[in-house]
């Protein structure tokens, strides 16, 4: 039996899981904060602006992005075949696509912002 | 301690006349603190001796009796008849084929025991003269809780994987390749990848962690499972990245 | 009596959705595995506010104001518990797949769990503290 290359679609999904828990929930009380008219410095347009501007910052908000995508994606994957969705390379098609789709996305918006 | 009568409904299947399993309701006198297995040597003894049915030590080391206890896989030896109130359901092990009443076909479970090479792989050869492998408490300490395995078959019973996907390889089964390989005498760490790195290996488990919450001797199967997979996917990483890097 | 016993061996269906109910263990695991579609859709609701940014700040502060709507907190609000219960679920498992032993003993699980939420408590405070929330 031949040894599977599941480690390729696993390794971002644990890097994701960990990422997602211990950020997500804090990013979820800003963007909260922000619609509820409290938004904190950072998310206020000029600040944002300037902040996503660095080349460092960009590859940050790519790499976040990625994994906690990604680590969304495989996750759906597994559970649609829990309840009975068994086109296991169609799922994972659209999943993964999804997840580098909005990864490319933010990419490629970020190179495209104007320099300030 | 007083007596208990105690209705049980079993599922029955007979291979011979049976086109599919049916109930059947049986009224035991048992004792209080007897469990499921003292009610089912009941019914056998005294009012149906064709129920067929494992079970050996009586006593929740040998693994013959699991079976499925108001939906619940577990040891009839160790289902106390007083945790139950009410009618005790008790079927087959889940996800195995029935091969008469409560004995399941458990072929598969032995296959996929083998296939893992469960047996010590020697680093190098080795002269009887270099005497007794020396192994001190912490190495032993590695692998001893994968040791405890009695190979009931619970966790399978419990996987939810497992059920939907025959072919997957198993907790049990994996825990057992685990064992020897963090065992400090072994060497054969890369001749099991063959089988527990595969797709039905280790990477049909999703993490439901039933198999853990089932197993009657606290192995843990589902560490050994997620342990196994961080192992194999830094191999994987190391051999496409780094190939000179061979084990 | 037959020499030979004829076998015929039963496999009972594994039902497709119902296996979720044969006990809370396996309820708990689907919502586990469907804190997904939260942090996804969380995920990609970033994506889009990214992208009105650099579509300006009109198309910004309408972005803020839809994340005030009635539909933006009620998702948000179910997002938080969800993406909370990841992380809960997370950490707890953790210890599983990392044990650390430390000559002939393990490290407690509730240790390296608590070392994680520890974690996670500093990781949102400096985030908190970097966005200027105080």
């Amino acid at each position: 039996m031949a040894k599977s290359n599941k480690p390729i679609v696993w390794g971002p999904f644990a890097a994701g899981g960990t990422l997602t828990a211990f950020l997500t929930p804090v990013l979820i009380v800003l963007t909260l904060l922000a619609g509820l008219g409290h938004a904190p410095d950072l998310l206020g347009y000029e600040a944002l602006r300037a902040f996503v501007a660095h080349g460092v910052v960009q590859l940050g908000i790519v790499g976040v992005i990625f994994l906690s995508l990604w680590s969304a994606a495989h996750r759906l994957r597994i559970t649609c075949y829990d309840v009975g969705i068994r086109a296991d390379t169609l799922v994972a098609t659209l999943v993964y696509a999804v997840a580098i789709a909005g990864t490319v996305a933010v990419a490629v918006i970020l190179l495209r912002l104007p320099a300030l | 301690m007083s007596e208990r009568a105690v209705e049980l409904e079993v599922l029955r299947y007979n291979p011979e006349t049976d086109s599919a399993p049916h109930f059947q309701r049986y009224a035991a006198n048992c004792r209080e603190e007897w469990v499921v297995l003292d009610a089912l040597n009941f019914v056998k003894e005294n009012l149906d001796p064709t129920l067929s049915y494992r079970w050996s030590c009586h006593m929740a080391v040998c693994g013959s009796c699991g079976m499925m206890i108001n939906g619940e896989p577990k040891l009839a030896c160790k289902a106390f008849l007083r945790d139950y109130p009410g009618v005790i359901r008790v079927e087959p092990l889940a996800h195995f084929p029935i091969e008469r009443d409560l004995v399941t076909v458990i072929d598969d479970f032995v296959a996929k025991l083998t296939r893992v090479k469960p047996y010590l792989i020697p680093k190098e050869v080795r002269s009887l003269d270099a005497g007794e492998y020396r192994q001190t408490p912490a190495q032993l300490k590695r692998y001893k809780q994968f040791t405890l395995c009695i190979n009931c078959m619970l966790c399978y019973a419990a996987c939810p994987e497992y059920g939907l996907i025959p072919t997957f390889i198993g907790p049990a089964a994996i825990s057992l390749a685990h064992r020897y390989n963090q065992d400090s005498r072994d060497g054969g760490r890369a001749q099991r990848e063959e089988e527990i790195a595969a797709t039905e290996g280790v990477w049909e488990c999703s993490f439901t962690g039933a198999c853990s919450e089932v197993c009657p001797e606290h192995v843990d199967p589902a560490a050994a499972l997620q342990q196994v997979k961080i192992k194999s996917t830094i191999d994987w990483y190391l051999a496409h990245t780094m190939p000179w890097l061979t084990r | 009596m037959a020499d030979q016993m004829t076998r015929k061996p039963y496999l009972r269906e594994v039902p497709r959705l119902r296996w979720f109910f044969r006990h809370p263990r396996y309820l708990r695991y689907l919502a586990r595995e469907l804190t997904c579609l939260f942090i996804g859709a969380y995920t990609l609701l970033l994506v889009v506010g990214l992208t009105r940014l650099a579509q300006g700040p009109d198309a910004y502060a309408a972005f803020l104001d839809a994340l005030g709507s009635p539909v933006g907190i009620a998702f948000h609000l179910l997002a938080l518990g969800f993406s909370v219960y990841h992380s809960i679920t997370w950490f707890n498992l953790t210890p599983k797949a990392l044990p650390v032993q430390i000559g002939d003993r393990f490290v407690p699980d509730g240790v390296i769990a608590g070392a994680h939420y520890a974690g996670w408590a500093l990781a949102s405070l400096v985030v908190f503290w970097l966005a200027g929330a105080f």
